[in-house]
């Protein structure tokens, strides 16, 4: 579902990506865990075909962002670690919004399910500048999922949450189904903290400096063992 | 068509907005107002002068209160992330350019439709319907490049003093033939001796929508 | 337009030097003298070559720019500032003898004549131009930010120009900007002084080309010390 091979991406002089490979299969989880400044967000625009890559190729739900931008879009449901929300608007008119936007057929119904299933049905007609940091999350997540995504791109999606609503955020995202549509959904996480990528059954990766350090696979699928590796990609990063 | 129920979802989705927190309406219309009044004192406009000077200070008005609608349009896209999120709807980028247009024509248009009667009152001038054409067409020219430019200033620093910067030397030619086509109409000169200048603002009009329309897709664009 | 390659080594500057020697000549010691202005006329040869010039910049600006979207910043980006800077620096020589020019025969500083005044209004698109290249933040976009407004700044100087005209003629103003009537020999000197212009115009772009390229080179050094281009 995403495949991305010797992708690079520069802004003037600083390289952000310096041949990112990876892939992931169809209603695969796989997070990528890197420090600040690796890269992660950077290269989640380029899979959302917000941003344009340098070099090398990439080709989400079968299609390649650059050249088949809006097919991308289509299929691609975005995290930021901001909201895109507008803070003026009440939960529903923000879905009903986008929902617009994406074409989302039976709007209204497909609304109303969602707040349900992200525990705001109550708070709807609230403006999201009354909304916790947690449920501005929920209502992102539910944004992301409107017009029922085959990809899903979280960046940083535990930012600013707190044990709570990470707990919550975790279930949400180890049911692979992950809400309506009832298929299965590719994820591709990115987050700077080991234990978040670790509390998935998925694959993990490490994205350090503009590549991939390591992939996890079969052999050294404990977390400690991961842990491990993971230091070591860090410390090999300081000393270039 | 998809592009068109984005393009008015756009529309309504601002329109709420403002409705919400009537930031941008309110502020053009008293900002006008002000200007208004700030010409007149300082210009001494007694009855045979107000005329010669009357239509300059509309268009004065109506451009440096547009200028603050504009200089909002994408900025509070940009503070609440949700510049990303438009770019992320499956839409011709071309479709936020016009919703966004849209918009600021709708809330220019709002304030002007205030200004100009308030303006034909304080100054006594006669009320002709064509220039409820020339403020449409002026106000047109000047909004799609004021919204093409107001994406360009989202990332620049001193956003607000960067638009009128950029948008005045371009935009002149409207001015210039707004100011002209409502002096003729107001003192009642002959439709032949203005004509060209309705064939200006027309002309004007037509070649920036288009390199407006063209242009949009790389300012937004990473 | 990789005009270091095409002109070799220090020939466009020694043909530029060259070129302008002769136009002084011309205009100080072989132009004849006007018969009404007397030799304030003379400014009227370098007043014509470096508005011209002016506006040569802003063509060179545009396509520039259209490249710069078109094919992505690169070296046209470099193209495109510079010739803004150079065309900037020639506009401003334009004006100020322009209105020399307007003192000496109609008595003052300045007219509202459409030349004048667009040249005005072309001042203030290459000055907005450079405040909105330091003004941009972000070093990816400012290349095709500052190219998307060359674009429309290019396109708005002419129907500038058509607007201020036809107001003028609302407005007509006393001093009418009229037609010298130039003999031969004055005729040359104009000529000349235009192509010495030109001339310059291509020396300094080359110039700041270099300069534009050694700074370039510097901050790539500076980011990866010994490390690749």
């Amino acid at each position: 579902m995403i495949e991305v091979c010797d992708l690079e991406k520069s802004f003037g002089v600083r390289q952000a990506l310096r041949g990112v490979s990876f892939s992931v299969g169809e209603g695969e989880l796989l997070a990528l865990v890197g420090p600040n400044g690796a890269g992660k967000t950077t290269l989640q625009r380029i899979l959302a075909a917000l941003s344009k890559p340098g070099g090398g190729s990439v080709r989400v739900a079968g299609f390649d962002p650059v050249v088949d931008a809006q097919e991308v879009r289509r299929r691609v449901g975005f995290l930021s670690h901001r909201p895109l929300l507008y803070e003026d608007l009440s939960g529903e008119e923000n879905l009903l919004f986008y929902g617009r936007m994406y074409g989302v057929a039976n709007l209204s119904q497909r609304t109303t399910s969602l707040l349900a299933r992200a525990g705001l049905a109550n708070r709807r007609d609230d403006l999201v500048r009354t909304y916790s940091r947690g449920m501005k999350q929920r209502l992102a997540i539910a944004r992301a999922l409107l017009h029922d995504p085959a990809v899903l791109l979280l960046d940083e999606p535990y930012a600013g949450l707190d044990r709570r609503a990470a707990e919550r955020l975790d279930a949400a995202l180890s049911d692979p189904v992950v809400t309506l549509g009832g298929r299965p959904r590719t994820v591709l996480m990115t987050t700077y903290n080991l234990e978040h990528g670790l509390s998935h059954s998925g694959r993990v990766a490490f994205l350090v400096a503009g590549t991939i350090a390591h992939e996890t696979g079969d052999e050294d699928r404990h977390p400690d063992r991961t842990r491990e590796l993971y230091e070591a990609a860090l410390a090999g990063q300081g000393e270039r | 068509m998809q592009s068109l129920r984005g393009l008015w979802a756009i529309v309504r989705k601002d329109l709420a907005l403002e409705r919400r927190s009537q930031e941008a309406v309110s502020s053009m219309f008293i900002f006008g107002l002000l200007v208004i009044l700030v010409f007149s004192f300082s210009l001494d406009l007694r009855a045979e002068s107000a005329v010669q000077a009357a239509p300059g200070v509309l268009w004065v008005a109506f451009t440096f209160a547009g200028m603050l609608g504009l200089s909002r349009s994408f900025i509070r896209e940009r503070d609440q992330g949700c510049l990303d999120g438009l770019l992320l709807c499956p839409v011709d980028r071309s479709v936020i350019y016009f919703g966004k247009l849209v918009s600021n024509l709708v809330f220019m248009f709002v304030c002007e439709a205030i200004i100009l009667p308030l303006f034909v009152a304080l100054f006594n001038l006669p009320f002709r319907p064509a220039l409820l054409a020339v403020v449409v067409l002026g106000t047109l020219g000047f909004a799609a490049v004021g919204t093409l430019f107001s994406a360009l200033t989202v990332h620049t620093r001193a956003r607000e003093v960067m638009l009128p910067v950029l948008l005045f030397p371009v935009v002149m030619p409207v001015i210039i033939a707004a100011v002209r086509l409502t002096a003729g109409l107001l003192d009642g000169s002959p439709w032949a001796e203005i004509m060209q200048w309705m064939r200006l603002l027309v002309g004007f009009d037509v070649i920036f929508l288009a390199l407006c329309y063209m242009c949009f897709e790389y300012v937004v664009e990473e | 337009m990789r005009l270091r390659r095409i002109i070799p080594g220090h020939l466009l500057t020694i043909v530029s030097a060259l070129f302008m020697a002769v136009a002084l000549v011309f205009t100080f010691l072989i132009a004849p003298r006007e018969a009404v202005m007397g030799d304030v006329q003379r400014i009227f040869y370098f007043h014509v070559a470096a508005a011209w010039t002016g506006y040569l910049a802003l063509v060179v600006a545009f396509l520039a720019s259209v490249l710069c979207l078109t094919r992505g910043p690169g070296r046209w980006d470099g193209l495109a500032l510079s010739s803004v800077e150079i065309g900037l620096v020639f506009v401003t020589e334009g004006i100020v003898s322009g209105s020399i020019w307007a003192k000496a025969a109609w008595g003052v500083w300045w007219t509202w004549d459409p030349r004048l005044t667009t040249s005005a209004v072309l001042w203030l698109i290459y000055a907005s131009y450079l405040t909105l290249r330091k003004a941009v933040q972000e070093e990816s976009r400012r290349a095709r930010i500052a190219a998307v407004y060359a674009v429309m700044g290019f396109a708005a100087v002419p129907i500038n120009f058509m607007a201020i005209r036809w107001w003028r003629t609302v407005h007509p103003v006393v001093l009418e900007s009229s037609g010298l009537h130039l003999g031969p020999t004055m005729l040359a000197t104009l000529v000349l002084s235009v192509v010495a212009f030109t001339l310059l115009y291509f020396t300094l772009l080359r110039l700041r080309l270099r300069l534009q390229d050694a700074g370039d080179r510097i901050e790539s050094l500076m980011r990866c010390p010994g490390g690749v281009s």
